[in-house]
């Protein structure tokens, strides 16, 4: 029992100790780092990453990934944009054909992975380039403009991005995000066989219980974060270019193993990823606060990923021989 | 004549190329154990898989009460009341006791209650006896504990029908015995249940009836009180068995010492010393967690010693990995073969040369050809059976992947061979086999480590035995003193 206590509390604390550490550092060694400024722009240049994160941890935590998350959110709001420029529709619509799109190429990564079995690697990887072709074909590789303040549609900019006044409303709408998450993680049915199919996928198939389904719906989960976070960042950027999007994935996924999340499946938190994107934005707004060029962040972010993953495996390793010890 | 509660008829089953069931029946009365046994591949855990419902059948039928039922899920079957205790352990590790045992059944909506199954598994341990905390993650548990967890699991359904498959391989026996007095509680209850084993002695304790497959077929039933066991093997093997009991030992004081231990202490090893001299079987007997596997472990390099000192041939050897343990020509063949022992998606031929791979270099490039005269100079020695050297190892039986470990290890050239589980998992014909190659070994010269946690084998091969408990060496056996009730003695420390 104690020692379960400890595990679970230590990755915790590595994680949350890393944060603090990061932002300590940068509070002595950057420009006006700790001004309210700066932290307003630590929120608002976290939360579409977050929402793909979050929902990136759930396909993870079965043991699957999703390459196609950074693509799929471009696609989206391409779509959102062509649809709201182009063929005129109701910018309301317009939001919700971008989550369901989002939740549909969700759900073909599903059936591609359970049912036609191929790698989740591979399955994604494919959907990735689709969706980076079809962003570009749909728009037919020009821009799209969601509506600036001054349009009529202005209040997309201010419920989705920053309020008048410079608050940002999409980290509450993360925080709202992450706890409906949360709950589906830890408390329901779905999140108990996702985390069961990664432990053991054959153990919970023999359990009768439906695999399938409940592994698609983890991609879908993970579609529908994309989708919520395609809408944030159209109102985050207003424009939104074809071919752009390559690497969100990663910086995604790097933020989820940053939260002790097991890339090999079946231990996860979302706490945990909520934190790895507070990580990499405040990585990134310090590296910016040290007039220290875009490259800069990227580097880093390398160094902390690959360094949160050895702390992992050097805890699981005491963890070990602490059993061993008590055993 | 009492109608069976279950009745598989003309069972067959076909898979690509491969004809596994041949017509096959099998009946189970209401409140009966029923021994099911046979060889690997006989085509046992076929049956029950498609009792089950985990794989369709070709053709035939499953009678459920009189009535013709069609399983297509394990769920279905569940409903039924079939439940199954599987070989491989099939529980999730980093879910917890209870969350395991009503994995697929929780509470009726999309939200969760884990205090209710807590309390329902915890009732479950009250009423089966045992003492497992239901909020403890199953990965903390060791192999014989989540065993019951399996067991309690099956049991936990309420099934009419319970299958166990082959549980006695990871219990100790105090385990085993109370496993067969719940078994028998069940029966009394009324529960029907079937058990799959390769034990032969577990039959006469636990069975009323015993059913044989062979090769796909179904050769008998009989009353397990009253059939034979040599009858039993004769039916499972339709051929006779090595038996060959030692009688005397060849070693004595004056033979060479090749390795001696000195001292070995680590998290699970308490300081042990010994000896192993050429051309001796030394057995290592204790129960399951002794510490046995931990110190051939250490022997062989793979972990880290607190203490201790190593002599190969009389020389002070410092092994650290077992890279330098394989330079000394100590092999390690592991009890978990699949995961330690072979590349199972590799060809038999690139598995024996795999540590000898640079004396088969010829100007930078393999040389297929004398890997290939090696390999078919082994097969032919250890009468490994494959189709041919390029056949991958996965597609073998046990016995014959276990032979393919040997090969490689004596084409290393090793002195010391550490068996670990030689038989575990390997069928009656080929598990005498594997015992002929182990004392042909022993004729050579090699000096041999045998772990088993089978007694019967122990005595059979060994010229001493060294038992262990909790971590410390609490007796060494000359051949004369070999026998169950003494090892049992020590390896419980009564």
């Amino acid at each position: 029992m104690l020692q379960t206590l400890k595990k679970v509390g230590m990755q915790k604390f590595l994680a949350f100790g890393a944060l603090i550490i990061i932002y300590v550092f940068f509070a002595f060694t950057g420009k006006n780092f700790t001004s309210t400024a700066t932290t307003l722009n630590i929120l608002a240049s976290s939360y579409y990453v977050g929402f793909l994160a979050l929902g990136a941890t759930f396909v993870i935590i079965t043991g699957g990934i999703d390459l196609s998350l950074g693509a799929l959110m471009m696609a989206s709001a391409l779509l959102g944009g062509a649809l709201y420029r182009d063929m005129g529709f109701p910018l309301w619509l317009c939001m919700v054909i971008m989550v369901l799109f989002a939740m549909l190429v969700g759900l073909a990564n599903g059936i591609l992975v359970t049912k036609l079995k191929l790698p989740p690697f591979i399955a994604t990887l494919g959907t990735m380039m689709i969706m980076l072709g079809l962003g570009s074909i749909i728009t037919n590789t020009s821009s799209k403009y969601f509506p600036t303040i001054l349009e009529p549609d202005g209040w997309f900019i201010r419920v989705f991005f920053k309020t008048k006044s410079g608050f940002p409303v999409g980290a509450v709408y993360l925080m709202v995000f992450f706890i409906i998450t949360f709950i589906v993680l830890n408390k329901t049915k779905i999140g108990r066989y996702i985390f069961a199919i990664g432990n053991n996928e054959e153990a919970v198939r023999l359990s009768g219980i439906k695999v399938n389904l409940w592994k698609g719906m983890a991609y879908v989960i993970t579609g529908l974060g994309v989708g919520l976070g395609s809408i944030l960042y159209s109102a985050t950027y207003i424009v939104v270019i074809p071919n752009t999007g390559n690497g969100i994935e990663l910086q995604a996924i790097a933020a989820v193993v940053i939260g002790g999340t097991s890339l090999s499946g079946g231990v996860g938190s979302l706490t945990g990823t909520l934190i790895g994107v507070f990580i990499m934005s405040i990585l990134k707004n310090g590296l910016i606060s040290m007039s220290l060029p875009a490259p800069y962040q990227t580097f880093f972010t390398g160094i902390v990923v690959i360094g949160a993953v050895l702390m992992d495996v050097y805890r699981n390793k005491k963890a070990n021989e602490l059993k061993k010890i008590k055993a | 004549m009492e109608i069976p509660l279950l009745e598989m008829k003309g069972i067959d089953k076909w898979y690509p190329g491969v004809h596994a069931l041949k017509k096959c029946s099998f009946s189970l009365l209401k409140g009966e154990i029923h021994a099911l046994v046979g060889e690997n591949g006989a085509g046992k855990s076929t049956l029950m898989n498609i009792l089950t419902g985990i794989i369709p059948y070709s053709s035939g039928e499953i009678y459920l009460n009189s009535e013709i039922v069609v399983f297509n899920s394990p769920k279905q079957a569940q409903i039924a009341g079939i439940s199954m205790v599987h070989q491989e352990l099939n529980l999730m590790d980093n879910l917890t006791v209870a969350q395991n045992i009503f994995i697929g059944r929780e509470s009726k909506g999309l939200f969760l209650n884990d205090e209710s199954i807590n309390k329902r598994t915890g009732e479950l341990f009250k009423r089966l006896n045992f003492h497992i905390d239901p909020k403890e993650k199953v990965g903390n548990l060791s192999v014989s504990l989540r065993q019951i967890v399996e067991i309690a699991k099956a049991i936990s359904y309420d099934a009419k029908i319970i299958i166990f498959d082959e549980p006695s391989a990871t219990l100790t026996d105090v385990e085993i015995t109370q496993l067969f007095k719940i078994m028998k509680e069940l029966r009394s209850t009324g529960v029907s249940m079937i058990y799959i084993s390769h034990r032969m002695d577990e039959i006469k304790r636990i069975a009323d009836r015993v059913t044989v497959f062979r090769d796909g077929e179904y050769i008998g039933t009989q009353d397990a009180e009253t059939v034979k066991i040599d009858e039993v093997i004769h039916m499972m093997v339709g051929r006779i068995i090595y038996e060959e009991h030692k009688k005397l030992s060849k070693i004595d004081k004056d033979t060479d010492v090749v390795l001696k231990v000195e001292n070995f202490s680590s998290f699970d090893v308490k300081n042990v010393s010994f000896e192993l001299r050429k051309g001796e079987i030394l057995g290592f007997a204790g129960l399951i967690g002794a510490g046995r596997t931990e110190l051939a472990r250490l022997i062989f390099g793979a972990d880290e010693k607190l203490s201790g000192n190593l002599y190969v041939n009389g020389k002070k050897t410092a092994i650290n990995s077992p890279h330098k343990a394989v330079e000394h020509g100590i092999g390690y063949l592991s009890e978990d073969r699949k995961r330690y022992g072979l590349v199972v998606g590799m060809s038999v031929a690139n598995n024996i040369v795999i540590t000898k791979l640079k004396d088969f270099i010829k100007r930078q490039f393999i040389n297929e050809k004398e890997i290939t005269k090696i390999t078919d100079e082994y097969i032919k020695k250890l009468d490994i059976k494959t189709p041919s050297a390029q056949r991958l190892v996965k597609s073998l039986s046990g016995g014959n992947q276990q032979k393919v470990i040997i090969a490689k290890w004596l084409l290393n050239d090793s002195g010391i061979l550490i068996f670990d589980e030689p038989t575990r998992g390997i069928d009656v014909g080929a598990k005498s086999e594997i015992y002929k190659i182990m004392n042909n070994l022993a004729a050579m010269g090699k000096a041999i480590i045998m772990i088993s946690s089978e007694l019967p084998e122990l005595i059979r091969m060994s010229d001493r035995v060294l038992v262990m408990c909790e971590g410390e060496h609490t007796a060494t056996l000359n051949l004369e003193d070999i026998n169950q009730n003494t090892i049992m003695k020590y390896a419980t420390k009564n």
